[in-house]
């Protein structure tokens, strides 16, 4: 399972790349394999604010529709829209093309709660050990 | 299309009948216009003089006109008959459809139903013996294929019954003083997506346990989920992947053994008519989903209904009024009594649906059981997994098997195979409507990647499974030569490929006169 070493990670399965003060949020490889075939993505609008682990948007696979969590808090600076023309992007992609909003972060002290590369490789291995979802 | 089923793609063009060539676009031409389009003002089938009666006080009478539409008797007919043609139905052909058990509906069903067509839900049990009649016989039938104790009709769903279930378990454990501390549901990974929701509807944190290698709940893995604030777990046996749980009384020993209580989900019941009883296997309570293994109507096609049958232990907790059987033959309802001081509600958790629940259904379940007699039951379970193992054994050299052992009712192919082709099991579910068949059950359970979940049921002759393996391998083969042959199924059907998360995201519910 791809899990960038340059990326920190959500136990929600998203995934953030900091540059300057502006945070790209996507899903993660292990996320959108779980998911199965992407269909359907509903992102916010520029302007709108998004809060640290509250719901930004859904993602609807052919198995189920699941809530995004925001991995960080701030304004969406810009949402890839073709993602919404082709969410099977966000399967072929998730860490590239794939990726779904950009945010200008709000609290860089944020990045603390959330994973490193090692840590979330080990979380989703105890998540496919217990099978929780 | 020579399949037995009377596959509904041949069939006569309507001059006016246009099918379009491309799919995908939901906002092509109707098939059918709608009843307004086709009205014209003046038309109508009867000559309907409108009087005054003066039956409805003034304040209460229309101001303006009723918007309906006016059409000739023969117009409407037409209409509803063309929609009943477009239309794939299980009087036209076969629904494998896993884990719904959409098995064919007796018509003799709807005529006992009909007997009861002027019942009034509140009309007093002195006026209605012989409805209370039926449904007190049901209940001891209910209870005989089940093996539990006592029974409420009331819950009009199998998820309504999980709720009614769960509501009690909080009750039971409220009688013994520990439900503070009871939070937990557990539910297994391959669970009905209703548990843990139903869980949920109730104030319970849920808990998934995972399946292990053999499709089995991992006993392990339950055992150290399990403690003291646990208030139960839900179990579908046979589970979701159409395997009987193998241990499944060590499975509900460990829940007792932490003071739980074990839910059964019924959804699969089918499998077990006359083989094996959940009350013998250590289930405190289970639901029946008289939709799915008593053949009355559903999916769309008509209410349900959920009977709970439960343990003694939980009996005080069954939602009232019970209807009552007195030695004289009578019967009546205890907390509704005429003649004298009716009983309180006690420990019950107080009324979940009608008192009678969906009756018609019942009459239509009640039927269904005294046609086919203690035997006819009993050999429909067996007939139903003779058929899901005769197709698997057909099907087992072109499909992957999520967990190959012998089934019960059901059993859960993966496409991944044909996914790595260049298919996937949307695909193979679109290329079976075009070779006359419905879809079955995709990417469901969750646990097994691109699963396609087929149930023949026992309604099925031989030459029909026969014809719908014969389908399948001809689509697997296909997608070997050419995967791409299969992504614009289907092609033979009215519509083609729907826009489905369009339909789900943007519906449009309301007709607007162009």
């Amino acid at each position: 399972m791809t899990v960038p070493q340059d990326l920190r990670y959500s136990k929600e399965h998203e995934w953030v790349r900091l540059e300057g003060d502006t945070a790209t949020i996507g899903i993660t490889a292990f996320a959108q394999e779980q998911l199965g075939d992407v269909v359907f993505v509903e992102l916010p609008e520029k302007g709108a604010t998004v809060r640290q682990f509250s719901s930004l948007g859904v993602v609807e696979s052919v198995k189920a529709a699941s809530d995004i969590y925001s991995p960080i808090s701030g304004e969406v600076i810009e949402r890839n829209m073709k993602v919404i023309e082709k969410p099977e992007l966000v399967n072929q992609k998730p860490y590239e093309e794939g990726w779904m909003l950009k945010v200008k972060l709000a609290d860089k002290g944020e990045l603390q709660k959330l994973l490193s590369a090692d840590d979330y490789r080990a979380h989703i291995g105890e998540t496919a050990g217990s099978g929780g979802s | 299309m020579t399949t037995v089923t009377g596959a509904p793609v041949q069939r006569a063009k309507r001059a006016s009948q246009t099918i379009p060539d491309s799919g995908a676009d939901t906002h092509g031409p109707a098939l059918e216009p709608l009843l307004f389009e086709l009205a014209r003002p003046g038309r109508s089938g009867r000559h309907v003089r409108a009087e005054k009666t003066g039956d409805v006080p003034e304040k209460f009478a229309r101001k303006t006109p009723l918007r309906l539409p006016e059409l000739t008797e023969p117009q409407v007919v037409r209409h509803y008959t063309h929609l009943a043609q477009l239309n794939y139905s299980v009087d036209a052909g076969m629904y494998p459809l896993g884990s719904c058990t959409m098995k064919y509906n007796p018509k003799i069903n709807d005529r006992a139903a009909a007997l009861f067509a002027d019942l009034h839900p509140r009309q007093s049990y002195r006026t209605t013996q012989g409805v209370l009649a039926l449904a007190y016989e049901l209940e001891q039938l209910l209870l005989k294929v089940t093996g539990m104790d006592f029974v409420t009709l009331q819950p009009q769903a199998g998820a309504q019954s999980e709720f009614t279930a769960l509501l009690m378990f909080k009750a039971y454990h409220q009688k013994r003083g520990d439900a503070a501390t009871r939070r937990r549901i557990i539910v297994p990974d391959s669970a009905h997506g209703t548990n843990p929701a139903s869980a949920a509807m109730c104030g319970y944190e849920v808990t998934t346990v995972k399946s292990d290698a053999r499709g089995n709940v991992d006993l392990e893995a339950l055992k150290s989920a399990l403690g003291p604030d646990v208030a139960g777990f839900m179990l579908t046996n046979p589970n979701t992947i159409g395997l009987f749980e193998e241990r499944v009384r060590e499975v509900c020993d460990a829940v007792h053994a932490v003071g739980a209580l074990v839910y059964g989900d019924g959804a699969n019941m089918n499998a077990l008519l006359g083989i094996a009883r959940p009350g013998d296997l250590g289930f405190d309570c289970v639901h029946i989903n008289v939709h799915k293994t008593f053949s009355t109507p559903h999916g769309a096609g008509g209410p349900g209904a959920g009977p709970l049958c439960v343990k003694a232990h939980l009996r005080p907790f069954l939602p009232k009024p019970w209807i009552v059987k007195e030695a004289d033959g009578s019967y009546h309802y205890d907390t509704a009594r005429e003649d004298r001081e009716p009983e309180r509600l006690g420990d019950s958790i107080g009324k979940i649906g009608k008192t009678l629940g969906n009756f018609g259904v019942l009459a239509r379940a009640y039927t269904y059981m005294k046609t086919l007699g203690e035997e006819g039951l009993v050999e429909t379970g067996r007939d139903a997994v003779l058929a899901a193992n005769y197709l698997l054994a057909l099907l087992r050299g072109k499909y992957d098997v999520a967990y190959d052992r012998p089934c019960m009712h059901e059993f859960v192919l993966t496409a991944a195979r044909q996914k790595k082709q260049g298919s996937s099991a949307l695909d193979i579910s679109k290329a079976l409507l075009d070779e006359g068949f419905h879809s079955p059950t995709v990417y469901f359970p969750l646990i097994v990647p691109e699963a396609l979940m087929i149930e023949p049921t026992e309604t099925e002759p031989k030459e029909t499974l026969d014809a719908f393996a014969a389908a399948m391998i001809r689509i697997a083969e296909r997608i070997e030569k050419d995967p791409a042959a299969v992504h614009e199924a289907p092609t033979k059907t009215p519509l083609r490929r729907l826009d489905e998360v369009g339909a789900a995201r943007k519906p449009v519910l309301r007709y607007r006169p162009a």
